[in-house]
């Protein structure tokens, strides 16, 4: 049972909310309600008059065959970098986790990529990949294997994938890691002594054990992929080629930014919007039900 | 049904720490061991290697006729009852106890026989379905105990298992453990720093410090003749009267003992000392002002103070102040405060030690 506590000034429970009240609107709900007015508008090609339009942005959206392409991508994209991300974060955070002689020095390595910019992490990635440029590329090319992620969709996506997988492991290897050490060692031995093997262990009683902090991290990285990944793609594919890695969240960019269409890019923020709330809801009701807390 | 015999077994940390320096100890068949001794003595590290938690970094630890040096704890066809229980928080009652089961490939009914069977003798029947965070202290002591017996193993190994109980919990527990044992005669190696628990377990007790055995024995002949003042001074509460045999006045009291000459440390248990007038041939007379009494009821503590000029004996854990002794009489009656008594004990209630301490002198 949590302990309120009570305030004996009554303004001052509110004024204490005031700054994150102040900073959840400016930074979400303005903006937020801004799109959704705006996708009921449609400017004119000289951004002198806006007139309101109804459903006509969602309609001509949904009916772009394009729209639907970029949800695929999407769908390709996040469910490559989360789990890639999730799952070699957690054999990295197990083998930190056992006592190695450089764990010191291996763990602080690991969380390094996450102080690297997400716009800096994409140009680091091309400087390798780059197929003539790239210090990684030239060998794929001695073995005979064309690699060329400007032209290849294929290529380009496997690049904006492991930059963005990449990126991502620091901050769930640390979360893992700090999960792995609250499991009592004895609870371990206690699995040891009951036969069960290194990866029956880990199955039946380490990942069970972990599962708040796995689901807090699949919560946190379906958000990332959706948005954070945006400055990856950016610098290292610009969405193409031949918008093979156009993400939801690049196309609004691209359409609205680039394109000019304010309307049409509204619309898609508000119904990318809604179904990042609808899946964080999805995991919330059906996930978290089978965690272990 | 095994014996675990020890053979010369030592364990040296990286940084060259020796923790087990050469241990030498052998538990019969159906035999009730209990490891005892202070914190850092070693004896839970020795427990852990013998579970194979632990590595072994010399010597032999044979369980049942093999050498289990190199072998799996799995493998060792043992169970061992952790001081914080160590249950799966994420598993029901009823499946703590089946996990070794199922590990091990044995079939659905059978597990719920023998499940069932634990849960009977241990009264946890309507708790199968719960958590273990919804069970209370005693009750999940009682779930670690039961996921060690489904297994019927060869050896149970208990490392510190009452020490997180409160004190009533504890003695009932010690009881339900010594009863179960009994029943099921399974080899037993027991981990407590409490020497009541130790004493009152024990069929075997082996007296630990600073990573050596000080004395195996039967608990009551380790009492009896406890073999340096270190085990005097750790079995028995309130712990043994520990004297130098430096002054002339105790000295002259022992003129006729043989023993004295190599002695250099006499010890009398608190019992052994009666409130008396008349003096006992061969025996000990002690001059003592009271400085404090501790009435329990059914005995009484009686804490003096000899001469001034009394001296300090080496410092142990469990060991007086020096010139303090402590005088255990009968009843709820006894002197007062700042009064002078004289407290006496028969020659055969005599312990008497070397100068270091480390050997007991004659019997």
């Amino acid at each position: 049972m949590e302990k309120s506590v009570v305030f004996n000034n009554r303004l001052l429970p509110y004024l204490l909310l005031v700054p994150q009240l102040i900073i959840t609107f400016v930074f979400f709900y303005w903006p937020a309600s801004q799109a959704v007015r705006q996708s009921f508008l449609r400017e004119d090609a000289f951004g002198l008059n806006s007139e309101f339009v109804g459903l006509e942005n969602y309609q001509s959206l949904f009916a772009d065959p394009g729209y639907y392409k970029s949800m695929l991508t999407t769908l390709v994209f996040s469910s490559l970098v989360a789990a890639l991300s999730l799952s070699i974060a957690l054999l990295f955070a197990t083998q930190a986790d056992k006592n190695l002689k450089a764990a010191g020095a291996y763990k602080t390595l690991m969380i390094w990529p996450y102080a690297v910019a997400p716009a800096v992490a994409g140009v680091l990635w091309i400087f390798m990949f780059h197929p003539t440029l790239g210090t990684l590329a030239r060998p794929l090319r001695w073995m005979n294997f064309d690699w060329n992620p400007l032209l290849n969709g294929t290529h380009a996506m496997i690049l904006v994938v492991m930059a963005a997988v990449w990126k991502q492991i620091s901050y769930n290897f640390l979360f893992f890691l700090a999960g792995l050490q609250s499991i009592p060692k004895s609870v371990l031995e206690a699995g040891a002594i009951d036969g069960a093997g290194p990866m029956r262990r880990f199955w039946t009683i380490t990942f069970p054990l972990l599962s708040p902090t796995t689901f807090f991290l699949l919560v946190v990285n379906v958000v990332y992929v959706f948005f954070d990944t945006f400055g990856i793609i950016d610098a290292v594919t610009g969405g193409g080629p031949a918008g093979a890695t156009t993400t939801m969240v690049y196309k609004v960019f691209a359409d609205g930014r680039l394109g000019g269409d304010l309307g049409g890019s509204a619309a898609q923020s508000v119904v990318l919007m809604v179904i990042v709330i609808a899946l964080t809801a999805v995991q919330f009701k059906y996930v978290e039900r089978k965690v272990q807390y | 049904m095994a014996n675990v015999t020890l053979r010369n077994v030592r364990k040296t940390y990286a940084g060259g720490f020796e923790a087990i320096k050469g241990i030498n100890f052998d538990v019969g068949d159906g035999q009730f061991c209990v490891l005892v001794g202070p914190s850092g003595c070693g004896k839970s590290t020795l427990l852990r290697m013998v579970a194979g938690l632990e590595t072994i970094s010399s010597g032999e630890i044979d369980i049942g006729g093999r050498v289990v040096n190199q072998v799996e704890p799995a493998e060792r066809d043992i169970a061992m009852v952790f001081q914080n229980y160590a249950l799966y928080p994420h598993m029901s009652v009823y499946n703590n106890m089946a996990y070794g089961l199922r590990n091990r490939g044995m079939k659905e009914p059978e597990i719920k026989t023998r499940v069932e069977e634990a849960a009977r003798i241990l009264e946890l029947g309507a708790m199968l379905d719960r958590k273990p965070r919804q069970l209370s202290g005693g009750q999940r002591q009682r779930v670690a105990m039961g996921r060690a017996i489904v297994r019927q193993p060869k050896v149970f190994l208990f490392d510190e298992p009452l020490s997180n109980l409160d004190a009533k919990l504890r003695i009932a527990m010690r009881v339900e453990i010594r009863k179960l044992q009994r029943r099921l005669s399974t080899t037993s190696i027991y981990v407590t720093h409490d020497q009541l628990e130790a004493m009152t377990l024990a069929d075997i007790l082996v007296v630990m410090n600073g990573g050596q055995v000080e004395q195996i024995g039967n608990p009551l002949d380790i009492y009896q003749k406890p073999s340096t003042t270190f085990v005097a001074s750790f079995i028995g509460a309130p712990p043994m009267n520990l004297m130098p045999l430096r002054s002339d006045e105790l000295k002259s009291q022992l003129t006729g003992d043989a023993r004295v000459d190599q002695a250099g440390i006499l010890g009398i248990r608190p019992e052994d000392f009666a409130i008396s007038d008349e003096s006992v041939t061969g025996g000990v007379a002690l001059g003592l002002t009271v400085e404090a009494i501790e009435r329990v009821g059914a005995e009484t503590f009686v804490y003096g103070t000899r001469q001034p000029e009394a001296q300090a004996v080496a410092a142990n854990p469990g060991e007086l102040p020096p010139g303090e002794v402590i005088v255990r009489i009968p009843g709820a009656v006894g002197p007062g405060i700042g009064e002078r008594i004289r407290a006496v004990a028969a020659p055969d209630k005599l312990h008497l030690f070397t100068a270091d301490g480390r050997q007991r002198v004659g019997d």
